[in-house]
């Protein structure tokens, strides 16, 4: 009977298919994420491809951009930028990356059992999560990372610990608005364990605004850790965006390249991460999508 | 044979702001595998409510068991901890839901979440799951079942998705099939098929079916025996035949007569439909000593207003709760 009305049109689609072809719609977003994939590639290959040691004094202070065989010229040290834009890149995306996923992880679970449990369990995660919004993230990350070293693992776990907050309320509003409906009724009457319905029914579908906002946050990890290192609170082993930044600070007036080249690292990085959380909000955003 | 399912004086309340509420009052029932018992009665009556009792359900702190056993094979799940709740719903006891729109997980294929409803309760491979889930979807008689196994919700019709539901209840070969108003949200034509489809797999796999539903219709077509609900309490209870032929509570009559008889209005008398006038009373009066519909009914006396109607049995299995349950 249903052989008849076997309707081409419906081709099977599974939703990744179906938000991969709602993203290809955003132009800038797909720019953004090639842009990404060659920084990304970049920052994994690039000291390889270049192997100059970031740290080494390799000409004369100051010299610009394109002259004497350095493509972005050398810092107050006589340091290599270009060397130290590819190796900062690692430590930047490496911070942003681990700080998101720092603050997913503790966002997630603190609003998937908010959002479940409701009742006094709520109560306790929502003012505990306040408690840290109230808080000054600068200065609190600021105060983590001098008492206890500026270590990579210290920075990102204070970024971190300051940038959960958005995730949870937001995956406590996604929970509490999904507990209610009847595939997850149906569910729980089939037998399902309270694990299996925060994880395995609620969460794949309150997961849409969640990676929207975790792509952001990426983004402004990477703004934070700039931030911090260009007060100074990074480890001095290592070189990252912010750091470059901050160390040639002093000179901006006098060689402003060695501020605005790493700057310019940054900004473009971030814009590239936001508009690719854009076009991930198009193809993920429910309320965006025609069916 | 005891009984595989047997409600003894179940009692159900609700803490609403007015106060605590009666929302299931003082019923018993009991019901033998591969029969099919169905509750009728309009929205509110507590039909759901039964069922998700029946599931130990009921939401969170707002209602409990006040009162009575509910026995299902020879076991009180009243008492039972949520653990072993668990382990039989879905297992023993499953349950088909109203919308079948809504009640499939939009973000997995129907396969997978028969294959998961599976495996939640038995010890299978993934793949054997799979196979299993493919299995149901033709015994629930979806075409291609293998290609549409790999599915989403949103592919398939309302009478498909309602078909993969009734699949994946069916997934443990439950002793007890709890249908909440099934076909409710469906097409007439689907409809006559789902029903169709229910009374073969209970031939099949002899398992008893609870039907809730509003539509006496489908009542006379599927249940053994029915129980009308009215307010939180039961109206009438008997088999399907003598209460059609001779409802004995004035509620029972109105619904039967809400019922359009097409054939007969094809004739040249037709009948008008009748309504029973009037809504139901709202939660805080469920619990007064009176008899509940006495304010919609047309053979009301003083003793309807003053006290709760008491059972009143007759020859052929009717109960009948209604002071005037012999006149009528």
């Amino acid at each position: 009977m249903s052989d008849m009305i076997d309707e081409p049109v419906v081709q099977a689609q599974s939703p990744f298919s179906e938000a991969w072809g709602m993203f290809k719609r955003n132009h800038a977003a797909v720019v953004a994420l090639v842009f990404l994939g060659l920084v990304v590639l970049g920052a994994i290959f690039g000291p390889w491809l270049y192997p100059t040691d970031p740290f080494d004094m390799v000409w004369a202070p100051f010299s610009p951009p394109g002259q004497e065989g350095f493509l972005l010229g050398t810092d107050y040290l006589g340091r290599d930028l270009l060397a130290m834009v590819i190796n900062g890149a690692r430590v930047s995306l490496l911070i942003g990356l681990s700080a998101a996923v720092v603050s997913i992880f503790i966002g997630v679970t603190v609003g998937a059992l908010a959002g479940f449990y409701r009742g006094w369990v709520e109560e306790v995660l929502m003012r505990v999560t306040e408690f840290f919004q109230v808080l000054p993230t600068l200065l609190f990350s600021m105060v983590l990372v001098a008492l206890f070293g500026a270590s990579l693992p210290m920075i990102t776990f204070a970024i971190g610990i300051v940038s959960w907050t958005a995730v949870a309320r937001i995956t406590r509003s996604e929970f509490l608005r999904i507990r209610e409906l009847e595939y997850v009724k149906a569910s729980r009457a089939s037998g399902a364990s309270s694990r299996k319905l925060m994880f395995g029914v609620i969460l794949p579908n309150a997961l849409p605004p969640i990676i929207v906002q975790s792509a952001l946050m990426v983004g402004s990890a990477i703004l934070f850790e700039a931030g911090l290192s260009f007060l100074g609170l990074t480890d001095p082993n290592v070189v990252s965006w912010g750091q470059i930044i901050g160390s040639n600070r002093q000179y901006i007036l006098d060689a402003s390249f060695t501020v605005t080249i790493p700057g310019i690292a940054i900004f473009v990085t971030v814009l590239a991460i936001s508009l690719v959380g854009d076009g991930l909000n198009d193809a993920l955003n429910p309320k965006l999508r025609q069916r | 044979m005891s009984p595989l399912l047997t409600v003894e004086n179940l009692r159900i309340e609700l803490t609403t702001r007015d106060g605590v509420a009666p929302v299931i009052d003082d019923l018993s029932l009991s019901l033998n595998a591969g029969e099919t018992l169905s509750f009728v009665g309009e929205s509110g009556c507590g039909k759901s409510m039964t069922a998700l009792a029946l599931m130990g359900l009921l939401p969170e702190k707002i209602g409990r068991v006040a009162a009575g056993k509910i026995i299902f094979d020879g076991e009180d799940i009243t008492h039972a901890s949520p653990a072993r709740l668990r382990e039989i719903r879905g297992n023993d006891i499953s349950m088909i839901f109203q919308e079948p729109m809504t009640s499939l997980n939009p973000v997995f294929s129907v396969g997978e979440q028969i294959a998961e409803a599976i495996r939640a309760h038995q010890n299978l491979p993934r793949k054997a799951a799979w196979n299993k889930a493919v299995e149901l979807l033709d015994a629930v008689r979806i075409p291609n079942p293998k290609g549409r196994a790999g599915d989403y919700p949103f592919q398939m019709s309302g009478g498909q998705r309602q078909r993969a539901m009734i699949a994946m209840a069916l997934a443990c070969e439950p002793k007890l099939l709890i249908a909440d108003e099934p076909t409710t949200a469906l097409d007439v034509t689907v409809q006559a098929q789902i029903f169709d489809l229910l009374t073969d797999l209970q031939k099949q796999s002899g398992a008893a079916i609870i039907l809730i539903t509003h539509d006496m219709g489908a009542v006379a077509e599927m249940a053994r025996d029915v129980i009308v609900m009215y307010a939180g309490r039961k109206a009438e209870y008997g088999p399907v035949d003598a209460i059609i032929e001779h409802p004995r509570h004035p509620y029972t009559q109105g619904l039967i007569s809400c019922v359009p008889h097409i054939v007969s209005d094809m004739t040249e008398e037709r009948h008008d439909l009748v309504e029973v006038p009037g809504i139901v009373p709202s939660l805080k009066d469920f619990g007064r000593d009176e008899c509940l519909f006495a304010s919609r009914c047309q053979h009301r006396t003083e003793e309807c207003m003053s006290k709760r109607p008491v059972e009143k049995h007759f020859d052929n299995n009717q109960i009948a709760d209604c002071w005037h349950a012999e006149e009528l």
